[in-house]
């Protein structure tokens, strides 16, 4: 977990969806549909972040690998990093 | 602002309006759509309310209206381009005016309608008989010209050489007959053999198709005809010859006798023709003329008409007091909208000319007040969705805010395709950005309808599918690969795992992550690009996803459970949040909680190196519900010991959940703060302040059985309901 490919886009994405659910709303103007809108935002921002979090958790530490097809594997031998 | 969050407070209001004014001031009610009517008649019957008559008449000036309306849409005169048509209704001197207008227009119309068809009808006859002659007259040239071809011809001598009449038949004693006229294409042949068998070749019938076809003013159909001409001789088979002709319907015209006749008649027609288009265009500009004038203002009386059967109606629900000057209306109405419902009272009385202006007087009520919850065009689809399931309790927290967010989430999550989800977005956005004409134009189309008011919430599920499908990476069911696949194969290679002969000898073969370089982290947003060519993605994916919907369909739930503090704190009841919501909570927590940290263990905790042992979870948590070991290792130490004190938990707030409140709320009625026996007249007072203090709400009631008190228990509110829905759908 101390690896920077998972650090940075943790701390990208928590920022991005904290500033979204947690600063912005202090920001929307007053007016008939300040509820509505605050609301909306941190509903938005912890179900979104939340589906990120799970997807890059399921990755982690993966227990198989993918199986593929052997020509997959010689294209991807040659044209993939 | 709190009306979001839960329903608006009403009080009850009785409305004295002066009946002078009445009608005004519920036109300025109506327009404002402040308040709701209570019906102070309930036993009177609707055909003999006080009103019966107005609205009467209003119905009938509706019917003129549609009338109207139709003749107008016949004629495809356009519609007034105004944005909103909206006109006040008016006021009842009004009334008279606009009935008298449309009942002219009603008569004018139909009796301009009836003029033009008889005159099209005029006109339909003449240009058949024109028709006839023209062909008629081929039929005695051609025959002429057969004159040579046989015998049969012999005795009719062409006609128009013979002045005196047809001096060979009347040499046989017999006068020769013409019958002709017009008759349908398909009842020609059957015609034809009709008078075969009738009149046994004593007719002869020549015909011939009208070339362009003409519209039957009777059927409205239009039909292919037949000019034909009948010659006989003898008067008796004159007349069965046109008792046939009736039988079959045809159009019969006299047949001139010769051709100096047939040139004045057809010259005659065809004046009468002309002169008759020109009336016939004439009528119909007049007609046009009419329609148009009475188009500028029909649509406002439509508007109007309604306007003033509902003012009707709702006038209807009042009751007059005692003196008779005085209408009395019970109205629900905001609290926050007291003073707006004032005003309007005011400008009413102010617009009726009241010698005593109408006032408001607030009374207290036990009656439980309607639900309102504002919303705006963007609220109001979210709102009716829930409303489906239905409608809140009074004051009752509602969900609706939620559900903005909530619904296109977890469709969302159901959908998940960038490349779709993107096309559902801007489909959405092309209704919302064009709503304003789509709303004028009020379509028949159900299904229309139905996509154009949820056009809001097609454009949030278009937008989250967005997302999800970004996160799935799905477009169009094809990956994207934005920041580099986590997975790489040359690693197998490099590392002398696999080698060309590998590859040549097996058509599949599997990446193994314990190898160093071949896993090289997670992929930073999203499912990995390399899972679409895999094979075994479906395992790789299912798993991902049930659990996904595990945890997101355990979430949405304590949310909602959660909510139900809400309710319990504002309706001052703090016995449910120990007895309902805490037992709730524990329930849920304890299992599913339970599970969903199961989960995010296992992905923490466990690895490649370690995936020969890594446990199922689904087997452990049905071995927790059995309360046995099994062979499966433990996620982690003390695992069996915790699963147990959870269970037990969770099985102690069954019973709890279950009878906790009704026997409370019993234990409460009987008075008793502990069980002891009656003693007399010490226990009676003590009884009746207990009752006081602690249970004001059943003053009203006499005796609660304990049956009723079981069944009133609190539904869980709708939040949980929706949740377990949407977890449902998911994990189908």
């Amino acid at each position: 977990m101390a690896e920077l490919s998972f650090v940075i886009p943790m701390s990208v994405m928590t920022l991005f969806w904290g500033i979204i659910g947690g600063v912005v709303p202090w920001f929307v103007p007053k007016g008939p549909n300040r509820g509505v809108i605050v609301t909306m935002l941190v509903l938005t921002a912890v179900c979104c972040y939340l589906f990120w979090l799970i997807a890059i958790l399921a990755q982690l530490n993966p227990l198989f690998g993918p199986t593929l097809k052997n020509d997959t594997i010689w294209y991807m031998y040659y044209h993939w990093p | 602002m709190g009306s979001v969050f839960r329903s608006e407070e009403m009080c009850l209001v009785q409305l004295f309006l002066q009946s002078g004014s009445a009608y005004d001031c519920i036109s300025e009610l109506g327009e404002m759509g402040l308040v709701e009517f209570r019906d102070l008649n309930p036993s009177v019957n609707s055909f003999q309310r006080r009103f019966v008559s107005e609205i009467k008449r209003c119905e009938e000036m509706e019917r003129i209206l549609g009338y109207l309306l139709r003749e107008i849409r016949k004629a495809n005169i356009a519609v007034p381009e105004d944005d909103e048509i909206c006109p006040v209704a008016p006021p009842p001197k009004h009334v008279l005016e606009i009935m008298e207008q449309l009942q002219r227009l009603e008569v004018e119309l139909s009796e301009v309608a009836r003029n033009k068809e008889k005159l099209q009808r005029n006109l339909l006859e003449l240009t058949e008989y024109t028709h006839m002659l023209r062909i008629t007259r081929t039929f005695v040239h051609s025959r002429s010209r057969n004159k040579a071809l046989g015998p049969q011809y012999e005795e009719f001598q062409s006609i128009e050489s013979d002045s005196a009449g047809c001096t060979g038949m009347q040499r046989l004693g017999a006068k020769l007959g013409f019958v002709s006229g017009l008759i349908h294409r398909v009842k020609v042949e059957a015609f034809e053999r009709m008078l075969w068998r009738v009149c046994k070749g004593y007719t002869i019938l020549s015909y011939a198709e009208l070339g362009e076809s003409l519209a039957d003013l009777d059927t409205g159909e239009i039909s292919t005809n037949v000019v034909f001409l009948i010659s006989f001789w003898g008067d008796q088979i004159g007349q069965k010859v046109q008792k046939i002709c009736d039988c079959y319907h045809c159009h019969l015209y006299p047949h001139p006798e010769n051709d100096e006749e047939r040139a004045d008649v057809m010259d005659s027609l065809r004046t009468r023709i002309q002169d008759l288009n020109n009336v016939l265009h004439r009528t119909e500009e007049y007609l046009r003329q009419v329609l148009q004038k009475a188009s500028e203002s029909a649509f406002t009386w439509v508007v109007q008409v309604k306007k003033m059967k509902a003012i009707y109606h709702i006038l209807n629900l009042c009751s007059f007091d005692v003196t008779n000057k005085c209408l009395i209306a019970e109205v629900w109405c905001p609290v926050n909208d007291l003073t707006n419902l004032r005003g309007a009272l005011e400008e009413g009385s102010r617009k009726g000319d009241a010698t005593v202006p109408s006032f408001v007087n607030r009374i207290p009520s036990n009656d439980t007040p309607p639900t309102l919850l504002r919303t705006n065009k963007f609220t109001s689809g979210f709102q009716s969705i829930v409303e489906a399931y239905g409608v809140g309790d009074y004051r009752e927290v509602s969900p609706a805010p939620y559900t903005i967010i909530t619904f296109p989430f977890l469709f969302a999550v159901m959908f998940g395709d960038l490349g779709h989800g993107m096309v559902m977005a801007c489909f959405a956005l092309w209704m919302v950005l064009t709503e304003k004409s789509h709303k004028r134009k009020r379509s028949d189309n159900e299904i229309w309808t139905m996509f154009f008011e949820g056009r809001y919430i097609i454009l949030m599920m278009g937008l989250f599918s967005v997302y999800t499908g970004l996160i799935y990476n799905d477009c169009f069911s094809k990956s994207l690969n934005i920041f580099g696949s986590g997975w790489s194969v040359r690693a197998m290679f490099t590392d002398q795992q696999w080698t060309n002969e590998t590859l040549q000898t097996n058509t599949l073969l599997i990446l193994d992550p314990n190898v160093s370089g071949v896993f090289v982290g997670p992929y930073p947003f999203g499912i990995d690009p390399i899972w679409n060519m895999a094979v075994n993605r479906l395992s790789f994916l299912n798993s991902y996803k049930m659990k996904m919907s595990v945890i997101i369909g355990v979430m949405h739930m304590s949310f909602g459970v959660v909510l139900s503090v809400f309710n319990h704190l504002h309706f001052k009841q703090r016995f449910n949040i120990y007895l309902l919501f805490l037992p709730e909570l524990l329930f849920l927590l304890c299992l599913f909680g339970y599970l969903v940290f199961m989960i995010i263990y296992k992905w923490l905790a466990f690895g490649a190196r370690d995936s020969r042992l890594a446990p199922s979870i689904l087997i452990h948590f049905i071995n927790m519900f059995l309360m046995q070991g099994g062979d499966n290792t433990p996620l982690y130490p003390g695992q069996t010991g915790l699963q147990v004190f959870l269970v037990v938990v969770a099985l102690l707030c069954v019973p709890v959940l279950l009878i906790g409140k009704p026997v409370y709320l019993y234990w409460l009625h009987r008075g008793g703060k502990s069980l002891r026996l009656r003693r007399g007249y010490e226990r009676v007072r003590r009884v009746s302040e207990d009752d006081m203090s602690q249970a004001p709400a059943y003053a009203d009631d006499e005796e609660e059985g304990f049956d009723d008190l079981m069944t009133s228990r609190d539904t869980q509110p709708k939040e949980v309901k929706t949740a377990t829905v949407h977890t449902s759908h998911i994990n189908i």
